[in-house]
Parts: structure tokens; C-alpha cells; sequence
């Protein structure tokens, strides 16, 4: 069953009293446990598909639906990672994770089980009686990682969620993710203007155009992970080496420079 | 910054000043009074007036001493700003949640805010005579807009990304209000609050004017009818001093609001 699914879903934007359009008749397929980069040119829309699934948009004209049925606003089955991390500045780490499960009525043990458990796949022990505002850019982050985790949600929606640390930080938690997914997969829609970033994580990396914002072209990275054994490396640099990366990667760039271009002409 | 003004004085030099400027006003007071311009039964010195204070912490005065008045006056003074807050606050945030609510209070809201809280003294009297719910309609008054503002902005301009993050989370409305908007918007609520009973506490002796028992106001009135100006002057000085005491107390609770939050 297919998890998340854009049918020629738009959206209009107004600003000052004129329309224009921000994303034209997006048609995008997220299998269940399948992890899709999507990557674009800035402005291109990206965050407003990812809005859209989460609930807090509304497509203009087209349908977003999660597991079959139309996105009806946003809800904890569709957790969402955000760039400004907004952990709640008020409420510590553990305060901050089991917010969401406090909000479904569930057993204090079950909810301190799932917490626990949760910090400590996210690698946040000792930390929980800390306040965000204690805790590095990363260390934030895990947390927010954790909070929509422990729903176990659908799906996951993360929108540019290294796109605030600095470039050391954003490789540990690259490879991170990529642990985390193998031992707990999950639908995830991944925004992204970093192409390494994409082609890295994902399994499927799809390209759109500029604005108004459509799906250019989406490629397949599982079945060239998989034959030319990227899993082998451990780390992110050592697969960032490899040709078909590389390639992959260099494709990809390709297709955004001539968007770039088309704008600049 | 102010990059107009002149150097900024160190610390030890900001204390001297201010010193300075204190011993200025009490030099031009002293001389003043002991010119003779003005008779010395409307313009005391200041050690006549500290004297009378300091008489007036056991004498009674209007049958009570000082501190008793005072009492009195803080009494009223707490049942005025705690009845403001605790309505003022959860209306301040509701209105910042619900449109409908916000579109239906703030043209009453506006209109009568700029009734100032001595413009309800005839009122007041009218109302409740002498009685306890006279001055605390007066302090309410006073301290009720600013709690009220302060939560609405606080909750009508809260970080959007916190109020989606509740929404992602299955966060209801009233947990929403609760355990989101009132966090988020607490530093400013303590500070409307502070506001708020500021102007209550200076609203207290137009609120005693109609109380006929006790308090500073009432100690006030009293003295002028004696024409003990001493009487009056301890009177605004134990004004002035509590007051600067209340609004340290919630300035101490601002700023450790804002540490925790880590905002410094």
C-alpha cells in the first residue's frame, strides 16, 4: 500500500492581491517503508508538499493522501521533523519526547517504556532532565528526531532537518538516520536542497523543477545501492567516493543547473 | 544601541550619580523648606518628614499604625491584582487562540480600557460604599488591561512552528492553551503582570479615597484634613517603597523566567 500520494496536487499562492502558482500538478509516489528524497531548486516548493502531507496546508487543486485517505490537517500518524527543531524551550528532553504520547491515553508505563527506549536508539541518555536551549544544535535535533519517533507514526515528514547544523554535525546525523532506518524503518518524505544528502539517505531521490514547482524526474538510488554494495561502507565520505555516486550525484546536479539556468534566462 | 549618547559610565560611576542626582533633590527640598518661601506646615524638611515615618511604625494614626495601614492597603491591593490576573491572563490567551472570541471582547475591551481606574471611583462608591469591593473594582481596573494585552500578544504572536509542532503532536485545544501558548507566552505575561500592578498599586489611593476604615490612602486623607502635610508625605513614601518593592519581586521573577528559558 502506498504511504504517501500526490495526484496532480497544486497549490496557488496569493500576495498582494495576485495569484501565482507555487507547485503544478505534483505527482509523487512514497511506498510504504520507503525512504524519498525530494530536492529542488530554492522557492520551488518543496516545503509546500511536505506542508501539504503534514496537514498544514491545503492543496488548491489535486489530492494529497497517507495511507489511502486524504490528508484531513495535520495529526500525530504524520510526524514531522522540523528545520528550527521547535522543541518546546519550556519542557525538557524527556517532557519534550513524550508530549505526543501524552496527548493519546496511554498506560504512565507504557509511555516512560517507549520514551526511554526511544532515547536511547537516539543515543540522548543523560540528557533528559536537560532543557534544549543546554544542548548543541545536534543534540536538539536528535531529540526532535525522537519526539515524532515515538509516536511511530505512518509516516515521517522531515523538512531540511540538518539544513541548521554545521557540516561536521550533518554527517553524524546523516549516518545516524541511515542506522536508525535500518533498525526501524519508516515511510519517510525527506526535503533537501543538498544533493549528497539525498542521494545518500534515500531510496528514491525525486527532482523538481522551479516555480511553479512539478516532479522533473525521479531516480531509482536503491537499485545501484544495492549493486554496487554502498552498505559495505560505513562511512559517509567512503560512499560519497564511490563512481556511481558520484555519478548519481553529478546527474542529479545536472538536472537542477538547468532549472538554475531557465530561471537565470 | 544608542550610538548618540555620550559614553556610558561604569557601574560604580552610573551609582554616584544617581547619588548625586538623590542628594541634588534633597539639598533643593532642604532649602526650600527652611527658606521659609513656603510655611513649614506644607513643606516639611525631610528629617520632620523621616521622623513622622519613622513615629508612625508604632503611633497610631487614623486608628492604626503605618505598618497596619499598609496591611490593609496590600490586602486590597492583592485581592485586586490577583482577581485581574486570574481573569485577565486566561481571557488574554483565549482571545489569542479563538478569532471569534478576540473579534467579540476587544471593541468592549477597547472602550472601556481608557477609563482610567479613577474615573471608576464614583462609580465604585455608588456601587459598594465603603466596602471591600469598592477598591478592589478600582485595582482591577488598573491592573486588568495590561495582564490582559500582554497574554493576548503573547499567545496572538507565539513562534508558529510550536503551535504546528502541537498540531503534528495530536495536541487538543485546551492542552494546546495550556501546556503551549501559556509557556510561550509567560515571559510576557510577567511582564504585563508587572505592568499591571504597577498601576494597580499606584490606582490604591484613589481606590481608599472612598474606603472609610483603613489604609494609606485613607491614612492620607486623614492627615490632610489635619493638615498634617508630615502625615501625608510618610503616607507617599510608604507608597513609593512598597511599590518599588513589588515591582523588584516581579522583576526577580521575570528575569529567572527568562533564564530558565534561556532567553538570559
Amino acid at each position: 500500500m502506498s504511504a504517501i500520494q500526490f495526484k496532480d496536487a497544486s497549490r496557488l499562492f496569493e500576495r498582494d492581491g495576485k495569484t501565482f502558482p507555487a507547485l503544478e500538478n505534483v505527482n509523487l509516489t512514497v511506498a510504504d517503508k520507503e525512504f524519498v528524497a525530494l530536492v529542488g531548486p530554492s522557492g520551488c516548493g518543496k516545503t509546500t508538499c511536505l506542508r501539504m502531507a503534514a496537514g498544514f496546508e491545503v492543496p488548491t487543486a489535486g489530492r494529497v493522501l497517507v495511507g489511502g485517505i486524504q490528508v484531513p490537517g495535520p495529526g500525530p500518524d504524520r510526524a514531522v521533523v522540523f528545520q528550527q527543531f521547535a522543541l518546546f524551550p519550556w519542557k525538557s528532553v524527556e517532557d519534550n519526547i513524550a508530549f505526543g504520547l501524552r496527548n493519546k491515553n496511554m498506560p504512565a508505563e507504557e509511555r516512560r517504556r517507549r520514551v526511554s527506549g526511544v532515547i536511547k536508539l537516539m543515543g540522548l541518555e543523560s540528557y533528559e532532565t536537560a532543557f534544549p536551549h543546554q544542548l548543541s544544535g545536534g543534540m536538539q535535533q536528535r531529540v526532535a528526531i525522537a519526539r515524532a519517533y515515538v509516536l511511530d507514526p505512518q509516516v515521517l515528514l522531515m523538512d531540511e532537518p540538518f539544513g541548521a547544523l554545521d557540516a561536521q554535525t550533518r554527517i553524524v546525523m546523516q549516518e545516524e538516520l541511515v542506522r536508525i532506518a535500518r533498525v526501524n524503518p519508516r515511510t519517510v518524505l525527506f526535503i533537501t536542497h543538498a544533493v549528497e544528502e539525498a542521494v545518500y539517505l534515500a531510496d528514491r531521490v525525486a527532482v523538481m523543477t522551479r516555480r511553479p514547482g512539478r516532479i522533473k524526474e525521479i531516480l531509482d538510488v536503491r537499485a545501484i545501492r544495492a549493486a554496487e554494495n554502498w552498505d559495505r561502507h560505513e562511512r559517509v565520505e567512503d560512499v560519497m567516493d564511490l563512481e556511481s555516486f558520484v555519478h548519481l550525484r553529478t546527474h542529479i546536479w545536472r538536472l537542477l543547473r538547468d532549472e538554475k539556468f531557465a530561471l537565470d534566462g | 544601541m544608542d550610538v548618540n549618547r555620550s559614553p556610558l559610565p561604569s557601574k560604580v560611576e552610573a551609582f554616584f550619580l544617581g547619588m548625586a542626582g538623590l542628594a541634588c533633590f534633597v539639598a533643593i527640598w532642604v532649602a526650600v523648606s527652611i527658606s521659609g518661601l513656603v510655611p513649614r506646615q506644607f513643606l516639611p524638611t525631610p528629617w520632620e518628614v523621616a521622623l513622622r515615618t519613622f513615629n508612625l511604625l508604632w503611633e497610631p494614626f487614623a486608628g492604626a499604625s503605618l505598618p497596619v495601614h499598609l496591611a490593609r492597603s496590600f490586602e486590597r491591593f492583592a485581592s485586586g491584582f490577583t482577581l485581574a490576573a486570574a481573569v485577565g491572563v486566561p481571557l488574554g490567551l483565549l482571545m489569542g487562540w479563538f478569532r471569534w472570541l478576540d473579534d467579540m471582547i476587544t471593541p468592549v475591551f477597547d472602550g472601556l480600557r481608557f477609563i482610567s481606574p479613577i474615573a471608576w471611583v464614583p462609580f465604585a462608591a455608588l456601587w459598594f460604599g465603603t466596602g471591600l469591593g469598592g477598591p478592589i473594582l478600582i485595582i482591577f481596573s488598573g491592573a486588568f488591561p495590561p495582564g490582559l494585552i500582554n497574554a493576548y500578544r503573547g499567545a496572538r504572536f507565539v513562534d508558529r512552528t510550536y503551535i504546528e509542532a502541537a498540531q503534528m503532536l495530536g495536541t487538543g485545544n485546551l492542552r494546546t492553551i495550556v501546556q503551549v501558548l501559556l509557556p510561550a507566552s509567560f515571559p510576557a505575561i510577567v511582564a504585563g503582570l508587572r505592568i499591571g500592578a504597577g498601576l494597580g498599586w499606584q490606582s490604591l489611593v484613589g481606590a481608599e479615597l472612598i474606603v472609610a476604615s483603613a489604609g494609606v490612602g485613607y491614612m492620607m486623607v486623614q492627615g490632610q484634613s489635619n493638615i498634617s502635610t508630615r502625615t501625608v508625605m510618610a503616607g507617599m513614601i510608604a507608597i513609593g517603597v512598597v511599590g518599588l518593592v513589588i515591582d523588584v519581586a516581579l522583576r526577580q521573577l521575570e528575569a529567572f523566567v527568562r533564564r530558565r528559558r534561556g532567553l538570559r
